[in-house]
C-alpha cells in the first residue's frame, strides 16, 4: 500500500501547490521512517520493550516509537496547520504512515532476509513489537499506528493553546513519570506513603491508578497556573509584598535543594552529588567560556591538577607525601590550577576563537597524557592510580554524613560560591571588560582594555574552579586513576554551559541536571548515552540556540521582540513598564 | 599647540605599500579631515595612530609622548578614542554598558574589590553610570540606556558609538565615515554635534570622510591622500582648486568635471540645509 497516493483531505484547487505539499510530505515521511527504522535496528525499541512505562498500557520501547511518529506528524503539520486544522491532522496522518509503511517494509525484508546477520537487533522480538496492534495484529499495523499518530500530532498542534499547552505537559509528565516511578518508589516504601508509593508505582513504571492520576494532576495545575498566571501576577506586585511571596518560596527551594539527598537514599545522593560537582564545574567554565567568550576545551587539565595535588597531598597510601587532612590540601590544589592556568594561558590567549577552542584541546590531551605516563608513574601512580584519599568530613560509616552526601554539601556550597562571585563579577568593570572581549577582542582593546591580563584573569578563575571541583571529586571517589582525566570531561562541561545558556548561571545548573543528571539516573540504558547526548545537543542548537534557560540578555539577541513577549509573562510586564516610562 | 604629530610614517603590506612617508601635524583644537579616493590608505592611517597597527617606519607622537609602539589599549590611556567605518559595538551588551566599557581607563575596582563589593566599589559604579548616563543624554539617546546596542536604529547606533568613545574623556577623536549611511538631515545633526564637540567640550576632532559636503562645512585644514601619499594640505578653499585633488578624485581626462567639489562646497557654505535632491557629488562619483 502506496500512502503516498491517498488524496489530501480538503483537497481544492491549485494543483501545482498541493503536489508540492505532498512532495514535501513524503519527504518528511522517508525520512521519518528512516529515524523509526534507525531506533528499531540500532535496539531503542526492542531494548527499551521490557520496561513499562504504564503497566499493562505502554512500554517504553513503543513510548519511543509513538515519540518518534508524533514528531513526524508535528512536522508534517507544521506548515499546514496556518491553513486549515483538518490540513493539519491529514499532513500528519499521511507522513506518519508514509513513516508506518517503511516499517512494514522493514518488516516484508526481515521475513525474506536474514537481517539478523547485519543487525543484531532485527529479531522476532522486534517484529513481534512491530506486528502487535493490541486489538489485531499484522505487517500493516505500523501503517494504520503511524498514520493514527502523526494525525493525533496534527490534531493536537491545531487546537488552541490553552487546550494545547496543558495536554502536552500531561503527556510528557506522563512519561516523566513513567520514566522515574521505580526511583520515586523505593526510598518511599520506607516511610508511611508506602501504601501510595505501591499504588501509584510499580517497581518499574506507572500503574493505571497513578497514570490517571498523573496526567489528571498535571493537566489540572497546568490549567491553573494558565488561568491564573502567578508569575505575572507576583511580578506586578509592589516589591515589599513581592518579597513577602518570593522569599518563602525561595527559603522552600533551598530547604527541599538540602533535604534532597536525605530524602532519596544514597543512588540519588551519589547521582546528585556528581550533579552539584558538574554545575560547579560548569559555572567555573561559565566564567570563561560565558563572560569572556574564551572556548577552553581543555578544562580537565586544571581539573587533574586539583585532583591529583588533593590526591597527593592528603593520601594515606602508595604516593602520598604528606598526609594532610583534606581542607588543608584543597587550597594548594586550587592555587596550584591557577598557577597552571596562568602558565598555559600566557602564550597562547593571544590565539582567537576556535583555533584557542584546538590550542586548549592540545593541553588538555597534553596534562591527560602525562598523567598516565610512565615519566611520572613514580609520583603520580600512572594507572595504578593513588588510593585511600580521606573523606573531607571525617565521619563512622552509619553517620548520615557518611559518603557522597557530605559530597553533596560541600559541592552545592562551592558552587554557591562560585554563582555569587560570577554574579558580582558580571556587573563589576571586570565583567564588562571580559563581556566587551566576546563582543569585539579589537574594540575592547582600542577603549583600554589590557587583553591579556583581562582574558587570563578569565581562565585563571575558571581553572582555579575546576581545580577545586577536582579536588572535592576525589574526595568523593576516594581515589584517583590517570584513567579518571578523560577528554569527555572538558567536553561534558562545555556541553552544559552552551546548552543551558551562556553566561546564564540558572542555566548550567538545568544544564548539569539534564546532562550528566539524568544519564545517571538511567545507567540502564548507558548503552545509549551518547545517542541521546548527541540528539539533546542538536535538538537545543535547532530550536533554542540560547540555551535551556538564557540570561536575558542573550535571549533578547537571539529572539524576535513578538518571540520574546511570548518567551514568558514577567517579560511582558517590564516591556510594558518599559513602554508607560518612555510615554511622556 | 601641536596635539599629533606624525612623521615620515610608512605602512606595508607585504608588497602593497598602504601609507608612504606620511608626516601629518594637528593642531589641538582643530577640526581636520582626512579625504581620498577607496584604498587610499586613510584607515590604515588611523589604525596606526590608535596602535592597531605598528607602523614601519616614522614615528608618531601625541603631545610630545611617541606612541607608534604602543599597543591600542595603552593608546587609548593617552585619551585618543576612535570610532570605527563599520559600526562596531559590542551588540549583545546594553547601550549604558557599552558606554561603561568606555569608561574603563577611569575605573580602578580591582575583582577582588567587585566580588566583595567594597564601598569604594559601589561608590564608583553609582558614578560610572550617572556619567555614562550624562552622556547618553550628550549624544540624544536618554531613556535608550537599556536596549541592546544590536536592536538600535543605525543612526543610534553611530550616536552611541560616540558616546562610548567620549566616555574615555578623549583629547582627540578619531571619527572613520561618522555620517556614512546617514540621510541629510541626520549628516548635518551629525556636524552640529561634532562641532558641539570642540566648543563645549575642546576635542580635537580627526574624521575621515567621503561626504564632501561635510567635509568642506565642518574643516578647518584638510589632508589629501592618494595611494598612501600626502598629495595635498590645506583650508577647504585650497583644496577645491587644487589640480592633483582633482585629478585624484576624477581621473585625468576628467577636468570638465572639476566643478563638482567645487559645487558641492559651495552648496555647503551657502546653506546648511539639506537639499531635496542627492548632493552632485554622490552622482558623479559613482559614475567614476
Amino acid at each position: 500500500m502506496s500512502a503516498a497516493t491517498l488524496p489530501p483531505p480538503g483537497m481544492t484547487g491549485a494543483p501545482a501547490a498541493d503536489a508540492w505539499h505532498l512532495l514535501r510530505l513524503v519527504q518528511i515521511g522517508v525520512a521519518g521512517g528512516a529515524v523509526a527504522i534507525y531506533t528499531c535496528l540500532v535496539g531503542i525499541v526492542p531494548v527499551f520493550a521490557v520496561r513499562p512505562l504504564i503497566i499493562g498500557v505502554v512500554e517504553l520501547g513503543q513510548a519511543a516509537l509513538l515519540m518518534v511518529f508524533a514528531a513526524i506528524g508535528y512536522v508534517a503539520a507544521r506548515d499546514r496547520v496556518k491553513v486549515s486544522r483538518s490540513r493539519a491532522v491529514g499532513g500528519g496522518a499521511i507522513a506518519g504512515a508514509i513513516a508506518g509503511a517503511m516499517l512494514t517494509g522493514l518488516l516484508a525484508f526481515g521475513a525474506i532476509l536474514d537481517l539478523r546477520a547485519m543487525f543484531l537487533n532485527a529479531s522476532p522480538v522486534l517484529y513481534d513489537l512491530l506486528n502487535n496492534g493490541l486489538v489485531v495484529t499484522g505487517a500493516y499495523v505500523p501503517i494504520v499506528i503511524g498514520g493514527i499518530t502523526g494525525g493525533i500530532a496534527g490534531a493536537i498542534l491545531g487546537l488552541s493553546p490553552s487546550v494545547r499547552g496543558p495536554l502536552v505537559i500531561g503527556l510528557t509528565s506522563l512519561v516523566f513519570f513513567g520514566l522515574f516511578a521505580g526511583l520515586l518508589r523505593t526510598p518511599m516504601l520506607v516511610t508511611p506513603l508506602a501504601g501510595l508509593a505501591r499504588f501509584l508505582f510499580g517497581p518499574e513504571g506507572l500503574t493505571v491508578a497513578g497514570g490517571t492520576i498523573v496526567f489528571i494532576l498535571s493537566v489540572a495545575t497546568s490549567v491553573i497556573v494558565r488561568t491564573t498566571k502567578p508569575r505575572r501576577r507576583v511580578a506586578a506586585l509592589p516589591p515589599a509584598q513581592r518579597r513577602l511571596v518570593v522569599g518563602p518560596l525561595m527559603l522552600l527551594v533551598l530547604a527541599m535543594v538540602l533535604l534532597f539527598p536525605l530524602a532519596l537514599g544514597p543512588f540519588f545522593a551519589q547521582v546528585i552529588a556528581i550533579v552539584a560537582l558538574f554545575v560547579l564545574l560548569g559555572l567555573g567554565l561559565n566564567i570563561t567560556l560565558g563572560l569572556a567568550g574564551l572556548l577552553d576545551l581543555g578544562f580537565v587539565a586544571f581539573y587533574a591538577v586539583g585532583a591529583y595535588t588533593v590526591a597527593l597531598l592528603t593520601s594515606t597510601a602508595e604516593y602520598g607525601i604528606a598526609g594532610w587532612s583534606f581542607w588543608q590540601a584543597v587550597p594548594f590544589g586550587v592555587v596550584l590550577a591557577m598557577l597552571v592556568a596562568l602558565f598555559l594561558g600566557l602564550p597562547i590567549l593571544r590565539i582567537r576563537g576556535d583555533y584557542l577552542a584546538i590550542a586548549t584541546l592540545g593541553f588538555g590531551e597534553i596534562i591527560r597524557i602525562l598523567a598516565g605516563s610512565d615519566l611520572l608513574k613514580p609520583w603520580l601512580g600512572g594507572p595504578r592510580g593513588i588510593l585511600n584519599i580521606p573523606k573531607p568530613i571525617d565521619v563512622p560509616p552509619t553517620d548520615w554524613l557518611a559518603g557522597p552526601v557530605q559530597i553533596y554539601y560541600i559541592a552545592l556550597a562551592c558552587a554557591a560560591v562560585v554563582g555569587f562571585v560570577a554574579w558580582r563579577l558580571r556587573g563589576s568593570r571586570l565583567g564588562r571588560s571580559w563581556m566587551a572581549v566576546r563582543e569585539d577582542e579589537d574594540v575592547a582593546e582600542g577603549m583600554g582594555v589590557n587583553l591579556v591580563q583581562t582574558k587570563l584573569l578569565a581562565y585563571m578563575l575558571g581553572g582555579a574552579f575546576a581545580g577545586l571541583a577536582g579536588a572535592i571529586s576525589v574526595g568523593l571517589v576516594g581515589s584517583i586513576f590517570a584513567s579518571s582525566i578523560q577528554l569527555q570531561l572538558s567536553i561534558n562541561v562545555a556541553a552544559i554551559v552552551i546548552v543551558g545558556g551562556m553566561g546564564s548561571i540558572p542555566g548550567v545548573v538545568l544544564g548539569a541536571l539534564v546532562l550528566i543528571g539524568l544519564p545517571e539516573l538511567f545507567r540502564e540504558f548507558s548503552d545509549y548515552r551518547l545517542l541521546f547526548y548527541g540528539i539533546a545537543l542538536m535538538a537545543i542548537m535547532i530550536l533554542r540556540p540560547e540555551g535551556l534557560l538564557p540570561s536575558r540578555v542573550s535571549r533578547r539577541e537571539l529572539h524576535t521582540s513578538d518571540e520574546i513577549l511570548a518567551l514568558s509573562d514577567d517579560q511582558l510586564i517590564t516591556d510594558a513598564e518599559r513602554r508607560e516610562a518612555t510615554a511622556p | 599647540m601641536i596635539l599629533l604629530k606624525a612623521a615620515q610614517v610608512t605602512k606595508r603590506f607585504g608588497g602593497l605599500t598602504a601609507v608612504s612617508e606620511l608626516d601629518f601635524e594637528l593642531e589641538e583644537g582643530s577640526i581636520v579631515s582626512v579625504i581620498g579616493p577607496n584604498g587610499a590608505g586613510k584607515t590604515t592611517f588611523f589604525n596606526c595612530l590608535t596602535g592597531f597597527f605598528h607602523v614601519d617606519e616614522g614615528t608618531i607622537t601625541f603631545d610630545g609622548a611617541p606612541i607608534h609602539a604602543l599597543r591600542p589599549d595603552q593608546v587609548a590611556h593617552f585619551g585618543i578614542s576612535r570610532t570605527y567605518q563599520n559600526i562596531r559595538l559590542f551588540p549583545s551588551m546594553t547601550a549604558i554598558e557599552n558606554i561603561l566599557v568606555g569608561q574603563h581607563n577611569y575605573l580602578n575596582s580591582t575583582w577582588l574589590g567587585a566580588i566583595f563589593r567594597t564601598r569604594a566599589q559601589r561608590r564608583e559604579e553609582e558614578a560610572a553610570h550617572v556619567e555614562a548616563l550624562r552622556l547618553l543624554d550628550f549624544v540624544g539617546l536618554k531613556n535608550r540606556g537599556d536596549s541592546l546596542a544590536v536592536k538600535l536604529p543605525y543612526g543610534d547606533q553611530r550616536r552611541l558609538e560616540v558616546a562610548r568613545a567620549l566616555a574615555n574623556k578623549p583629547r582627540l577623536l578619531l571619527l572613520d565615515e561618522p555620517t556614512a549611511g546617514m540621510n541629510p538631515s541626520e549628516t548635518l545633526q551629525m556636524t552640529d554635534f561634532f562641532r558641539k564637540l570642540r566648543g563645549d567640550l575642546g576635542i580635537t576632532v580627526l574624521l575621515i570622510e567621503h561626504e564632501m559636503r561635510v567635509v568642506m562645512d565642518i574643516s578647518e585644514k584638510i589632508t589629501v591622500l592618494d595611494y598612501g601619499r600626502k598629495i595635498a594640505e590645506g583650508t577647504p578653499r585650497e583644496i577645491q582648486r587644487d589640480p592633483q585633488v582633482i585629478e585624484a578624485y576624477l581621473g585625468r581626462d576628467s577636468a570638465t568635471d572639476a566643478g563638482v567639489i567645487e559645487a558641492a562646497a559651495d552648496a555647503a557654505s551657502a546653506d546648511s540645509k539639506p537639499s531635496p535632491e542627492p548632493p552632485a557629488g554622490d552622482g558623479s562619483r559613482s559614475e567614476a
